[in-house]
């Protein structure tokens, strides 16, 4: 089946997300769409499978035009999706999710589950998926979870398949699975379109590449074009982003961490006997692939998360069992790696987002009266400081632009005298502008001799900010190097390649190639 | 409350594999052995042996009667030393509660008999106890009242079940079973004939519904709000209509009508159990359907599946097709007629001119008896059949003039639901996605 | 680039394994659905979101919706007059009768609550034309105490439903120590007050306390408290030792003198010193919200728990805090009850005023000052609703109708402006 798109163009708004995209995905073919996050693939994705209707242009299958009211259009024509956020209910059995929609009946409307069973085995045993059609998906893992996704788009017979981010919830192994799954697919004459925005999958397995960059087509590309093109084309700007910085000067160490293990609610461990220190005026980066603890990790340091043993120190004292409270009563800024959730409230004022952890503190409260005239005086401040555009600080902080949002964050933790900064992921989100922006003032607060640690998953910023860089993978530290460290020795260790071997294999040239070995780093 | 941390980390499962070779240690969680039941059956055993038969005064007796009108034999009153039974009761507890630390200790599992056999030796005990010296304790009527009791709540928690399983939060079913009974007496006695009133039943509590999904659905209004305010709206206008309309012209407008009680055949010359199941009206009968249908079909079909679809993931519905709106709305349409049928037992079905706010908070109790029930139909039947026990205990005892204060009874099937909710008895979990309005895009 | 999760790509990051995600999170998105559960841009200055308010035309929503809920109301006023019904059999001979009659009963019977509730022009002396009006703060006093408990709640994201049983703790306790105990004047109201507020305090600290150590749902465990005070009341009620007296009847002994809320005005005037504890408490819960510390976690928390938990607020400590304060508030509600009018504590005196509550709390937008004028306004309705009944034959259970319409409507400012055809308010768009 040849799937066609010609000119399809999807506004949410003002925002255009699609603009006049023309897409040709030819039978049995793995069709990569490369382009980064918020660039309109999801969208897209979204327009062929029926969810949203395109405001311009036009679907073909087999040179036959189609219109889409809904998915289940979509999937009559034989297109299947496998969702980013898996659309799976948690508490029904494999079986029962296959038949959701699509439910084998036997009479007075009576489910019959055994020949949902009977196709969860058939297509397992096809694809060697080893599913058991009674397990509660719930109790699956991720990589279980989404091939009960993939069956139950072969299922309804599927000729071409949209993987949306396949990779981004799947640990290397169970990303090295789909692929060898997707290959096999293809063998089966299924076209596959695979959204993504990591190279070295793409590299690993499309047939043809075709890139977006903020919802239009800015190019096509064979797997066989090098990495850096590809970043290129995706990115579309200079990658190498540098803010000007002095070199470090590092004084005492006055933070450390030593032997931290943290588990998760089931019990897991996901920060597994940590070790290492932060001196004042430096930035150590903690860089990693997303899920290998970071998270967790920051989280621990303020106090968000319960260590299950370990000491975490500050400025020679314990922070045992102090509350987040204290912890940042003791001068820890604190940057939340999820802004709208947890670092803002939105329907607070801005002027009351810029005290949300120092409100019952001076000079903004005395016993337990808020000072409004106080609270407003330093808003403006604030405001003037950090270049903040608004209207009005009495306006919700949800009128305000990502970038405009994240400066009030960056306002409020990094408005006072700090014993330690912790920002995760800082510029999720943000355009060059405020990116730069962000940087700089992370640096001066560096050079003011705060010691920092600053948790992000994107190379270019760990590159650009750190004076050190740790590596985190499985709840552990593979190393930590330098800031001239090399990218492709970062990349493997992101993979949990140690440092040693890293190092060695860079500088003897067998970088590698497979996607399990170096499960993230897109390095240009 | 979600969890602060947005995302799980998957990568410990398999940690001696990376290629860096970081082994992780695995801790995979253990289950803790639960001392929480084997205390609790502790507790009430020895309590039961130590009140209710080792301290109660002796030389008194305990006569259970059997007797109902139309037995096919009769089973003469069987007259108990007081005393001696409640420490021979109260040693069979002490017998089970030690079954079940054994049965905790070798991390054996005790089915659904264990708690339902404990349950009827402590509550015979009891019985012994309270009515000791008393009148007679008529084990048949006792029963037979608690049936009557339990089936508004019954149909009540199966309408509150259904809109919750499909993600509408029905607070409004003590309104549902107001409205209820309010049109079933209204119709009966206008068209002189309590069936009419059967079908008025469940267009009064879908009407009810109708709001409710209307607010809900179209407007996104908190749906605890809506139900709220929907009971107090029913009430007014119950009342009003009442005070004005039915009280003008009570022969027309309120006659009381009543249901007649058929029968089966043999089933009911059962002793006991034939006249208290197999003797009631077509309501009862309904009733009896409505739960073996709910829970074969929730469970079993397409309808069921999609409704537990809708309740727990709506978009995962939505993605293949299912008209998530359409379908809570259809469903909380049927839960409310449903609910509408429970009502009508207040007035048809029991023979009674409508009165104000009778219902009086059996909606609530019903609500009750369907998160006990943890949403299964079966769940809530038997909790809507142990608070209707209960309630009707306490009618009973107070009416042979037992010590025990009835109110203290009556409160019973409220503080087990607290409990229940606070996590002390068993775990209750809802449906994932209830009381949030399915924004479609 | 890496693999960051863009918000513009994937609505949320509330990435679960097993996919879960909801649409649109509601808190994040500025603001509920319900314009009456959680009230939006919460913490501007009083002064600054009322204009606010009045310029969004939410204001205006409020009065409309009473608008709509009155005529509602009159329909089934005229609909169950039998006056109104007869001129109905020749409707198509003389329609006029209908609306001239319909007209008359419905204006009659509003009249009538408006003389019960605000002046009553056909009084005989100046004194019962000006009664009605005190009467109508009377029945507002205990209506916005438990109100502000409940608005309280909303505005920390807590759906107390146990306002109900509140108000009874607080009447019991309040009756106990007002009969049981002997003690000076003053003194013995302001103890009896206090305690009262401790009585609530407890029952709403049982669902707090649930709701932070094991998660208990709140809406569901209040309920069961309503109904479990309600039984524990009827219960105390038939204790000798409780009431104080052994007589047979559910009520028990009158409350001492000194326990009696000193009246503000001489006979025949009711009013009492509990609606200047009214006044009071609306300015504390004003300044609780808006002024303090305290009131900032309870904002913060109801518009997003993680986000304060973030900030190092203690969401488990301001579900306690707030329940416990929203129940002492309730319960001094009750005790304007039995220590201001009812004088003795029996089964019904609570009547439904924590269900009112309820209603009066959304209709005031769960604002102290919106509350308090919403309480004024129910209890208007209430005063003016006995003299209703007792002169027009209009049963009272109309007000309930017309209650909560006006509610409904609130919660659904969508539904007025399709009524009214009123523009939608420009919304602001998150740029």
């Amino acid at each position: 089946m040849k799937l066609e798109l010609s000119g399809i163009t999807k506004r949410f708004g003002p925002l255009v997300a699609n603009r006049d995209i023309d897409l040709v995905v030819e039978p049995g073919e793995i069709h990569a769409l490369l382009g980064e996050n918020g660039a309109g693939k999801s969208t897209l994705m979204n327009v062929i499978y029926g969810l949203y209707r395109p405001d311009g242009g036009q679907i073909l299958i087999d040179d036959r035009p189609v219109t889409f009211s809904g998915p289940g259009d979509a999937v009559a024509a034989g297109i299947g999706m496998v969702h980013q956020h898996f659309m799976l209910v948690p508490v029904f059995t494999v079986a029962e999710s296959l038949a959701l929609g699509y439910e084998p009946t036997k009479g007075m409307g009576l489910l019959d589950l055994a020949s949902a069973r009977e196709t969860v085995r058939t297509i397992s045993e096809r694809f060697g998926f080893d599913i058991d059609p009674d397990a509660i998906i719930e109790d699956l893992p991720v990589g279980a979870q989404q091939r009960v996704e993939i069956i139950k788009a072969l299922s309804r017979d599927a000729e071409i398949l949209i993987l949306d981010e396949p990779t981004a919830v799947l640990t290397p192994q169970e990303t090295d699975e789909l692929i060898e799954i997707m290959k096999q697919l293809r063998e089966q004459g299924t076209s596959i379109v695979f959204i993504t925005h990591k190279l070295r999958e793409v590299r690993a397995v499309a047939d043809k590449i075709t890139v977006i960059r903020r919802g239009a087509v800015v190019g096509e590309a064979s797997p066989e074009s090098s990495e850096s093109e590809l970043a290129g084309l995706m990115v579309g700007r200079d990658v190498h982003l540098t803010t000007d910085k002095e070199p470090a000067r590092p004084q005492d160490e006055t933070f450390s961490v030593e032997g931290l293990t943290v588990l998760d609610k089931a019990g897991f461990v996901v920060v597994d006997d940590l070790s290492f220190g932060v001196r004042q005026g430096e930035i150590l980066a903690v860089a990693g692939v997303q899920g290998n603890g970071q998270t967790e990790l920051a989280e621990a340091i303020i106090g968000l998360r319960e260590p299950h043993s370990g000491t975490i120190s500050l400025d020679g004292r314990r922070l045992g069992g102090d509350s987040v409270k204290a912890r940042l009563a003791s001068g820890i800024g604190f940057v939340p790696e999820d802004r709208s959730s947890d670092g803002v409230i939105a329907g607070f004022s801005i002027r009351e987002n810029m005290i949300l952890d120092q409100y019952d503190r001076p000079p903004y409260a005395s016993g337990l009266a808020l000072k409004p005239a106080v609270i407003r005086e330093k808003a403006l401040e604030k405001v003037e400081e950090f270049d903040i555009r608004l209207t009005s600080i009495d306006d919700p902080i949800s009128t305000l632009s990502g970038g405009n949002q994240q400066k009030v964050v960056l306002s409020r933790e990094l408005g006072r005298e700090l014993s330690l900064l912790v920002a995760s992921q800082p510029t999720r989100g943000l355009d060059v502008g405020s990116i730069e922006f962000v940087h700089k003032r992370i640096i001066a607060e560096r050079d003011a001799g705060t010691p920092c640690i600053i948790v992000s998953t994107e190379l270019d910023e760990v590159l650009n900010l750190a004076d050190r860089i740790a590596v985190m993978y499985r709840g552990r530290i593979v190393g930590i190097v330098p800031a001239d460290t090399p990218r492709d020795a970062l990349g493997l260790m992101m993979a949990g390649v140690p440092e040693d071997e890293a190092l060695a294999r860079v500088a003897d040239g067998s970088a590698v190639t497979t996607v399990s070995q170096a499960a993230e780093g897109d390095l240009p | 409350m979600s969890t602060v941390a947005p995302d799980r980390t998957p990568q410990p499962r398999d940690p001696s594999s990376g290629p860096g070779g970081a082994a992780a240690p695995a801790a995979a969680p253990v289950k803790q052995r639960a001392w929480k039941y084997p205390v609790v059956y502790s507790v009430l055993a020895l309590a039961s042996l130590l009140v209710f038969g080792l301290l109660a005064g002796g030389g008194k007796q305990t006569t259970f009667t059997f007797a109902s009108r139309n037995d096919f034999f009769t089973i003469p009153p069987l007259p108990v030393p007081s005393k001696a039974t409640c420490v021979a009761l109260g040693l069979v507890l002490v017998v089970l509660a030690a079954v079940s630390i054994w049965a905790t200790f070798t991390r054996r599992r005790l089915g659904v008999w264990f708690p339902l056999l404990f349950g009827i030796v402590f509550v015979f005990a009891f019985l012994t106890w309270s009515a000791a010296g008393a009148g007679r304790m008529p084990v048949t009527a006792l029963l037979a009242g608690a049936l009557a009791l339990s089936v508004p709540l019954i149909f009540g928690a199966m309408c509150g079940l259904v809109g919750e399983r499909s993600g509408i939060i029905n607070i409004a079913i003590e309104g549902q079973l107001l409205a209820g009974a309010f049109l079933a007496a209204v119709v009966a006695s206008a068209l002189q004939n309590p069936y009419a009133g059967l079908f008025a039943a469940p267009i009064a509590g879908a009407l009810v519904a109708v709001v409710l999904t209307f607010f809900a659905v179209r407007y996104w209004v908190d749906q605890i709000i809506i139900g709220v305010v929907l009971n107090v709206l029913v009430v007014g206008v119950t009342s009003f209509l009442f005070s004005t309309v039915l009280t003008q012209d009570p022969a027309t407008w309120n006659a009381r009508q009543q249901l007649p009680n058929l029968p089966i055949p043999l089933l009911s010359d059962i002793p006991v159990i034939g006249p208290v199941l197999f003797n009631q009206n077509i309501l009862v009968y309904l009733m009896y359907v409505v739960v073996v249908a709910l829970q074969i079909f929730i469970f079993r079909s397409k309808w069921g599946l999609r409704m537990r679809a809708i309740g727990e993931h709506p978009k995962a519905a939505d993605t293949v097709g299912i008209n998530v709106n359409r379908n809570r709305v259809l469903n909380t349409l049927l839960a409310g007629a449903i609910a509408g049928l429970g009502g009508a037992f207040f007035t048809i079905g029991s023979g009674l001119a409508f009165g104000k706010e009778m219902s009086a908070g059996q909606g609530y109790i019903a609500l009750a008896a369907m998160i006990l029930g943890k949403w299964n139909p079966m769940g809530a039947l038997f909790a809507a059949l142990l608070f209707g026990f209960s309630k009707n205990l306490a009618n009973v005892l107070s009416a042979i003039g037992t010590p025990v204060p009835s109110q203290l009874l009556l409160m019973l099937p409220y503080v087990v639901t607290v409990l229940a909710v606070a996590g002390f008895v068993g775990r209750v979990r809802a449906p994932a996605a209830e009381g949030k309005p399915y924004i479609s895009q | 680039m890496t693999n960051g999760t863009n918000p513009s790509d994937a609505p949320g990051t509330e990435t679960s394994v097993t996919g879960q995600e909801q649409p649109a999170d509601t808190s994040a998105a500025g603001g509920t659905p319900t314009a009456g559960g959680t009230p939006a841009a919460g913490g501007t200055p009083a002064a600054n979101s009322v204009l606010r308010d009045i310029m969004s035309g939410s204001w205006l929503v409020s009065v409309l919706s009473v608008v709509v809920a009155l005529a509602l109301g009159g329909v089934l006023i005229a609909a169950a007059d039998p006056d109104v019904q007869a001129t109905l059999g020749y409707f198509f001979a003389r329609p006029g009768d209908f609306f001239i009659v319909a007209w008359q009963t419905v204006s009659e019977a509003y009249m009538a609550l408006l003389r019960g509730s605000i002046f009553d022009w056909e009084a005989r002396s100046l004194v019962r034309a000006v009664r009605p009006f005190t009467e109508s703060l009377v029945a507002a006093t205990p209506l916005i105490l438990a109100g502000l408990g409940i608005a309280l709640g909303f505005r920390s994201g807590l759906f107390n439903i146990g306002g109900q049983g509140q108000v009874v703790l607080g009447a019991m306790f309040a009756g106990y120590f007002g009969y049981a105990l002997g003690l000076p004047p003053v003194i013995h109201f302001l103890f009896a007050l206090v305690m009262a507020a401790v009585g609530g305090a407890i029952w709403a600290g049982i669902a707090g306390v649930l709701k932070a150590r094991t998660g208990a749902n709140e809406v569901i465990v209040t309920i069961m408290l309503n109904s479990i005070a309600g039984y524990l009341l009827s219960y105390l009620l038939t204790q000798s030792w409780f009431k104080a007296t052994s007589s047979a009847n559910p009520a028990s002994r009158t409350i001492f003198d000194t326990a009696a809320l000193p009246p503000l005005l001489p006979d025949p005037f009711r009013l009492h010193l509990g609606f200047v504890v009214a006044i009071l408490a609306t300015l504390f819960v004003w300044w609780l919200l808006e002024r303090s510390t305290l009131g900032f976690e309870f904002r913060a928390v109801g518009e997003n728990p993680d986000a304060a938990r973030t900030a190092g607020i203690s969401v488990s400590r301001v579900t306690i805090l707030v329940m416990i304060i929203a129940g002492a508030l309730a319960g001094l509600g009750g005790a304007a009850q039995v220590l201001g009018t009812e004088g003795k504590l029996t089964g019904g005196v609570a009547g439904t005023i924590g269900f009112d509550a309820i209603t009066v709390a959304l209709l005031g937008r769960s604002r102290p000052l919106g509350t308090f004028l919403a309480g004024l306004l129910f209890g208007a309705f209430k005063a003016g609703g006995y003299l209703m009944q007792s002169q027009t034959g209009t049963p009272i259970d109309i007000v309930l109708v017309v209650q909560s319409i006006i509610v409904l409507l609130i919660a659904a400012p969508p539904l007025v402006r399709t009524i009214f055809r009123l523009p939608t308010p420009a919304k602001k768009v998150a740029a």
